[in-house]
């Protein structure tokens, strides 16, 4: 042992972390902010562009007080929430079953294959002049853009997670007795928790980025629609509120989706 | 705890992979008494897997059948247990819930299941690590694991597929000798598939060798020796040899 190497192992350990959780990334958002404000200022200083100085950083964060006590920014959350949410269940109740279907049998995966392939590679923003034909509400067509962004994920990291599952276990669980319904819920779902909410964080990434533009079209309220509304008006500054209460929110939601890829992941190098 | 030994019969029986592929094994009989301890030796591709698969009800023969004391093998039971060459445990559960899995499948209470797994925890000698990750276990205390995964639904028969083979040289020597002896004070039988005379001398009753194209029961060796067996030990030697011998001229013919 070295004379210098005296230090207590946990503090060690914990100035590590608070290093790695909060040191780096406070710098990382000090930066971001710093472009911003940057941004704001050479807005300010040109004369052709002083019009649009709201877009910098102190009009938008005098403009977030307002929107939250008027509950302007909490109503715009709960319809984006709500589509968001919705469409995400649905995603997951019809792409996990798929995904399994795939990930157990090479015929479902052979039959699927070229015609998800291509679907996938469709836009879901480019199905919007159908589905409004196909669906009474705005809501549901959001909402079904939503599903047909966030499912593609879902399924395909469900089945890879199948084909990672040591085939000796469903011979193991056959052996001890096992019906098909405990083989998924003690074997397979386990199993491949850690694949499906993988999936699930791809997929949320993909949703909430459709949610803001599908909800530009049509509807009247929602993040998108907050956005809309603003620019309409002229309120660069609420613009640019609504479009920092997207990327918080945005954030939020990966971070706990994160949380449950790691609690599900059982693999000791990851 | 009551003796659960079983007569296994196996009546000639046939079986390929594909309807037109090699035939694996053809025309076995068989016969294992109650509380046996029987090896099956042979070399790699004589089918003595495929026949322990067949045993556990994990695949069908093409032709014949195997009778457990006289009910047919149709599919798999916990009553007959296999155990692999990889412990394959469920890596996200401890070893406690990796033992009592086949219990849940019951649908027994937590309390019965918790009962009867300590129990088997202890007789393997695992008692420390009852609430540990499989994953934090060295290899011949998973493969201890997967025994009481297997001895908690106190089957009649254990069926033990190479299991030993990715130990290192002392693990499989206690192990060997602790999974005869827990057999043997059960009372039931053990099906013991292996390519090692050794571990044959050490553990069985009886040791029948496999060879050919397709596969046949060559030879049948009677290992009659004491409880406590060493492998030094001039007895175990002389029927080490016999059995070397009978090995080389069954594989020398089958060449």
């Amino acid at each position: 042992m070295t004379g210098t190497t005296t230090e207590n192992p946990t503090r060690l350990k914990r100035s590590e972390w608070l290093q790695d959780h909060i040191l780096y990334p406070s710098i990382g958002f000090g930066i971001l902010i710093g472009l911003w404000a940057l941004g704001g200022w050479l807005l300010a200083m040109s004369p052709e562009t002083s019009n649009f100085t709201k877009f910098g950083l102190l009009p938008t964060l005098k403009a977030v007080p307002g929107l939250i006590s008027s509950g302007y920014i909490a109503e715009h959350i709960w319809a984006s929430g709500y589509r968001l949410a919705i469409g995400l269940i649905l995603a997951i109740l019809v792409g996990v079953p798929i995904g399994i279907a795939i990930g157990l049998s090479k015929i479902t995966e052979q039959i699927s294959n070229e015609p998800f392939q291509l679907l996938r590679m469709v836009s879901p923003l480019s199905w919007m002049p159908i589905v409004v034909f196909v669906f009474p509400k705005w809501d549901q067509a959001i909402i079904f853009l939503i599903t047909v962004a966030a499912i593609w994920p879902v399924v395909y990291a469900t089945a890879a997670g199948l084909k990672k599952v040591d085939p000796a276990w469903f011979k193991v669980s056959k052996n001890l007795g096992a019906s098909f319904r405990q083989l998924l819920s003690e074997v397979i779902f386990p199993a491949i928790a850690f694949d499906i909410f993988t999936g699930i964080r791809l997929s949320l990434g993909i949703a909430w980025v459709v949610l803001v533009p599908a909800e530009l079209l049509g509807v009247s309220s929602g993040l998108g629609y907050a956005i809309k509304d603003a620019r309409e008006t002229l309120a660069y500054d609420q613009l640019t509120a609504m479009v920092v209460v997207i990327g918080i929110l945005g954030f939020i939601l990966d971070s706990f989706v994160a949380r449950m890829v790691k609690r599900y992941s059982w693999q000791r190098d990851l | 705890m009551t003796k659960r030994g079983v007569h296994i019969a196996v009546n000639n029986l046939s079986h390929r992979y594909a309807a037109r592929g090699p035939v694996t094994f053809d025309q076995v009989n068989l016969v294992s008494l109650p509380g046996e301890v029987l090896a099956i030796i042979g070399r790699s591709g004589c089918g003595k897997s495929t026949l322990l698969h067949i045993m556990a009800g994990l695949l069908p023969p093409t032709a014949g059948e195997i009778t457990i004391d006289d009910s047919q093998v149709k599919e798999p039971s916990p009553k007959w247990v296999m155990m692999f060459q990889a412990p394959h445990l469920f890596p996200w559960m401890k070893v406690s819930q990796n033992v009592g899995i086949g219990l849940k499948f019951a649908n027994w209470s937590e309390d019965r299941i918790k009962e009867r797994v300590e129990k088997t925890i202890k007789l393997v000698d695992l008692e420390e690590h009852a609430e540990s990750n499989v994953q934090d276990l060295s290899g011949g205390q998973q493969q201890r694991v997967a025994l009481a995964r297997s001895l908690v639904m106190e089957p009649e028969m254990l069926l033990l597929d190479e299991p030993f083979s990715a130990l290192d040289a002392f693990t499989r020597a206690a192990l060997q000798k602790d999974v005869r002896l827990i057999a043997k004070d059960l009372g039931i039988n053990l099906v013991i598939v292996t390519h090692s005379i050794d571990e044959a001398v050490l553990m069985a009753d009886r040791a029948v060798i496999m060879a050919g194209s397709p596969g046949q029961i060559e030879e049948e060796i009677v290992v009659s020796l004491p409880e406590e067996r060493n492998a030094q030990d001039p007895e175990v030697q002389k029927i080490r040899g016999h059995l070397m011998e009978t090995f080389r001229r069954v594989s020398t013919v089958e060449n």
